[in-house]
């Protein structure tokens, strides 16, 4: 998992039925001294995160599947947390 | 996923089984601010839908296959959906 920055959302009527009903969020990935690593994910958000909150991100499609429960999705990241707080 | 934007078309019609029927586009990976970003990919149109000039948003690894109607296919890029707006800070 890492930690990212909700920087944007994707608008996107035709998509895979995976995606029908879910957020897409675009998410901007940070070191842990949050600093931004340049890349980024569009993400599938299932926890309501919203443009600004620092999120955890989780990017491996077997995870994905187990939380869409879906037998099929082609989908890897999804948000699944809204960070308070990094310490360490 | 990533955002992309169809740059070209590839015809095979002799390919791997369970690749029939399946369209394939070049398509250029973006950045965030939709900036042409690393090299072009090939990647499977699991929409059926995105022309010339479309801006996508693509899976990959395995997970790419598992967008398509035979899910057990060597597919390593697919395109998932046609973006109608990008919002938000880039």
């Amino acid at each position: 998992m890492y930690i990212g920055l909700v920087t944007g959302t994707v608008v996107a009527t035709i998509k895979h039925e995976a995606f029908h009903g879910r957020k897409l969020l675009i998410v901007d990935q940070l070191d842990p001294d949050g600093e931004p690593t340049g890349a980024y994910d569009i993400c599938v958000d299932v926890v309501q995160a919203g443009i600004g909150d620092r999120v955890l991100v989780m990017d491996e499609g077997n995870g994905a599947r187990q939380i869409l429960q879906r037998a099929v999705a082609p989908v890897r990241a999804v948000i699944v947390g809204i960070i308070d707080d990094v310490e360490f | 996923m990533q955002l992309a934007k169809v740059i070209g078309t590839v015809v095979a019609t002799q390919k791997y089984e369970g690749l029939e029927g399946i369209k394939f586009l070049i398509v250029q990976p973006l950045s965030k601010q939709q900036q042409p970003k690393g090299e072009p990919v090939v990647a499977a149109d699991a929409t059926a839908q995105a022309g010339p000039d479309t801006l996508v948003f693509i899976v990959g690894s395995r997970e790419a296959a598992q967008a398509l109607p035979n899910t057990f296919v060597p597919v390593d890029h697919a395109i998932v959906g046609i973006v109608d707006d990008v919002q938000g800070s880039n």
